[in-house]
């Protein structure tokens, strides 16, 4: 079975959620939309206090190429141009505020009937980008940016991501199961997007159900590719290696081996952006961890407050960590008044035990991190330059090609917090390069 | 339809209160391995209980005794050391006590215990703290404990009691040599190998031959090597090479001249290199962090061990070889860095 070098195996987790079918989270009374939910340029709300807005509708401008709008969850009234507190970065930031008339009523004109494959390349990516299309998986990425490569890359692959090596998280398995004729339709529209004939759907073996799915279902065009259980087999440059046995250079991107990946999330959005005229309001997110009551698969609007949906599901339960996204690159939230975004592919929440929360000590150089880093690196060597912000000496040891999987720091038997360190080191060089 | 609505300032409020939440908030990843520092010393630990036991069959109460003021004193003399400098006590970590249990096994088991007190001493202290305490010391502790008292007292730290079942001890044990010193002894008084006694192999394999109270049963070592490569808390490279480089180097000199030079059969279960290779080279903080480096380090631990043994003043090498290379391991690792994802190579 295809994979990459490095790589760890964490306790999958996956049986909490897995066999959960998606249920609909019901409509609520206010929603609270990020402005900024994408990785990029930022947006400009385009609407104000008191504004009637319907389903779907746009609520900002994306102000340059590497930006999508936001849309309206539902119909109601804009209450206000608030801020609330961003998942990612952990600061207040701009979002609108739209208390639902209850009558989730469509923008006109929508969902509308179209035949995406009549369509050019051109009004396509056009449709994907005011959809506020992004990378589903998490990384938030603007779709229609990674599928208008430049002109002097050719591009030969394209991979559909159905890895989902995240322990805990079935998004996307739910999703592969029970609604795969989506993926597929959008996995072929992007492939008219990129001009192929042919893609690949990998799913790690872990989902035998999903590829025995997809094996029927997929056109011939589209091959499935079983992976080996490894995280993180689902990361982007990890994937291709695993896929093609190229190698994204350093500093490079997966257009330079001529390869695009999508998560399978993404390629749903795509069809409905596509064929349906319907913007990325709503997605599929796994609630699940050991301390929530009822873990489910949620299709849940962008803009619900994340307390509701820990209502939803029974509540928390001993709760020591509530995560966005899961165990191993997910961001640890400090609140619940927080709104789920187009990237949250799962709410996490954590007892004690499961979590890790015990202090670190001194590196002993036993080298299980240089033996899981995926990008051959030599993170002890990252982590001690981290306690000491030496950021330059750690731009020489390669810091800026960690992909943050967190492998190393699963691993080390010190419990270094070596991703923490990374990220600190990133942000001093950054600084530094800001001031130059 | 969920209405949690809340438009009023007092409703607000209450809402806020209700959502003040008391939950960690670290960066990723938020999950562990649950092999720790503790865990992986442990198990080293365990991995020596068979060559321990076989040294306290062969040489009855007295090495016990040594194991057990090894263990204790490293323990102690850490903790005390830590406390008057104002550092954090780590002894929980469970290295000083694993040190404690390699030095002993590299003493004789008539070690008095000021002795082994004394080699603790300058293990814990002098080879680890001074340089920052655990993950900071260049050298192996317990083979610069031991190599300290091979100096400075190197009629306590050779005189070999003589292996006898743990049920016939007698009071007074009966000294001897080891296999190497006898085979070290011939050369210097003949010349050649061929008066050397006791050059038969299962013994030293069994443990039945004088030695280091540890060292002495290649099996029961090969077996704690075994556990400790399946455990995957250590890899096969440095013992396996290590090994290797002996039994090749030695092979090519006793086929050029078996009178001078013992077989490599003989090398290889004669003296402390399974021990060395297995427990003492293998260290993580003192060998190399890759797998390339880990291979570099091995091959000299055996080259350095092969000239000692053959050309030295010391019948053995292992302890010193070791050393030797451990001051290399910061070169080795820049030389062996991995080649990184996304590089032509």
């Amino acid at each position: 079975m295809k994979t990459f070098k490095g790589g760890i195996h964490p306790p999958e987790e996956k049986q909490l959620v897995k066999d959960n079918p998606i249920v609909d989270f019901p409509l609520s009374s206010r929603y609270h939309v990020l402005v900024q939910q994408h990785l990029g340029a930022p947006a400009k709300p385009t609407v104000k206090a008191g504004d009637e807005v319907k389903k779907g509708q746009v609520l900002s401008e994306p102000l340059g190429f590497v930006s999508v709008p936001v849309h309206a969850p539902t119909s109601g009234r804009v209450k206000e141009i608030g801020k609330i507190v961003h998942p990612v970065t952990g600061l207040l930031a701009p979002c609108v505020v739209i208390d639902a008339d209850g009558c989730d009523e469509w923008a006109e004109g929508l969902p509308l009937e179209r035949d995406p494959f009549a369509m050019s390349r051109e009004e396509l990516l056009n449709v994907i980008k005011t959809a506020g299309v992004v990378g589903m998986g998490g990384a938030t990425f603007p779709t229609h940016v990674k599928l208008s490569p430049p002109k002097d890359k050719t591009i030969d692959t394209f991979i559909v991501n159905g890895a989902e090596c995240e322990p805990y998280l079935s998004s996307d398995h739910r999703l592969m199961l029970e609604e795969p004729d989506r993926v597929l339709k959008g996995a072929r529209v992007i492939m008219k997007v990129l001009g192929l004939e042919r893609a690949v759907i990998a799913i790690e073996a872990n989902k035998p159900d999903a590829i025995k799915l997809m094996w029927e279902k997929a056109p011939a065009e589209i091959q499935v590719e079983a992976l080996k259980v490894k995280y993180p087999q689902g990361a982007e440059k990890q994937l291709i290696n695993a896929l093609t046995g190229r190698e994204v250079p350093s500093g490079g991107l997966p257009m330079d081996v001529g390869a695009v990946v999508q998560n399978a999330g993404t390629c749903a959005a795509v069809w409905d952006a596509c064929a349906r005229g319907i913007p990325l309001i709503e997605r599929i997110t796994s609630v699940t961890g050991r301390g929530i009551v009822q873990p489910k698969n949620i299709r849940v609007r962008v803009g619900t407050l994340l307390g509701e949906v820990i209502d939803f599901c029974g509540g928390l339960n001993g709760a020591a960590k509530i995560i966005y996204g899961g165990p191993m690159m997910g961001i640890a939230q400090f609140t619940q008044d927080i709104s789920i975004m187009k990237g949250t592919s799962g709410v996490l929440v954590l007892r004690e035990q499961d979590t890790n929360i015990t202090a670190y000590s001194a590196c002993i150089s036993c080298g299980r991190c240089v033996e899981a880093c995926p990008m051959g690196l030599i993170p002890s060597v990252l982590s001690k330059l981290g306690e000491k912000g030496m950021f330059q000496k750690a731009v020489e040891n390669n810091l800026l090609d960690c992909v943050e999987c967190g492998s190393c720091t699963y691993v080390c038997p010190a419990n270094r917090p070596i991703v923490h360190f990374v990220k600190h080191l990133k942000a001093l060089s950054r600084a530094a390069s800001a001031k130059k | 339809m969920k209405n949690i609505s809340a438009s009023n300032p007092a409703e607000d409020q209450a809402k806020e209160q209700a959502s003040k939440l008391s939950v960690y908030v670290s960066s990723s990843p938020h999950v562990h391995s649950t092999e720790d520092v503790p865990w992986i010393m442990r198990q080293v630990i365990y991995a020596l209980i068979p060559g321990a036991l076989v040294g306290v069959y062969f040489f009855g109460i007295p090495a016990l005794k040594v194991i057990v003021v090894g263990m204790v004193s490293c323990v102690v003399i850490e903790a005390l050391w830590q406390k008057l400098t104002g550092n954090p006590i780590t002894i929980k970590d469970g290295s000083a006590a694993l040190t404690g249990l390699l030095l002993a096994m590299n003493l004789p088991s008539g070690a008095p215990w000021w002795l082994v007190v004394i080699g603790s001493l300058v293990a814990i202290t002098i080879a680890k703290q001074f340089f920052g305490g655990i993950g900071n010391n260049p050298f192996n502790p317990a083979l610069v404990g031991r190599v300290f008292l091979l100096i400075s007292f190197p009629v306590a730290m050779t005189t070999w009691p003589e292996p006898r079942s743990f049920f016939s001890q007698a009071a007074d044990a009966a000294t001897g040599a080891t296999p190497l010193g006898a085979l070290k002894t011939a050369i210097f008084e003949h010349g050649t190998i061929t008066a050397a006694p006791g050059m038969n192999l299962m013994d030293p394999f069994l443990g039945n031959v004088g030695g280091s109270l540890g060292e002495i049963s290649a099996l029961a070592l090969i077996l704690g090597g075994i556990y400790l490569i399946a455990r995957r808390i250590i890899t096969w490279h440095i013992p396996v090479v290590y090994i290797a480089t002996v039994a090749v180097l030695t092979g090519i000199l006793w086929l050029i001249n078996p009178d001078v030079y013992a077989n490599p059969a003989f090398h290889l279960v004669a003296g402390g290199l399974m021990l060395g290779a297995f427990f003492m080279a293998t260290d993580m903080v003192t060998s190399p962090i890759t797998n390339m480096g880990k291979v570099i380090f091995a091959i000299g631990c055996g080259a350095i061990t092969v000239v000692i043994r053959l050309w030295g003043g010391y019948p053995e090498g292992v302890s010193f070889a070791i050393l030797i290379m451990n001051a290399f391991v910061p070169l080795i690792n820049r030389a062996t860095k991995p080649t990184k994802f996304g590089v032509v190579r």
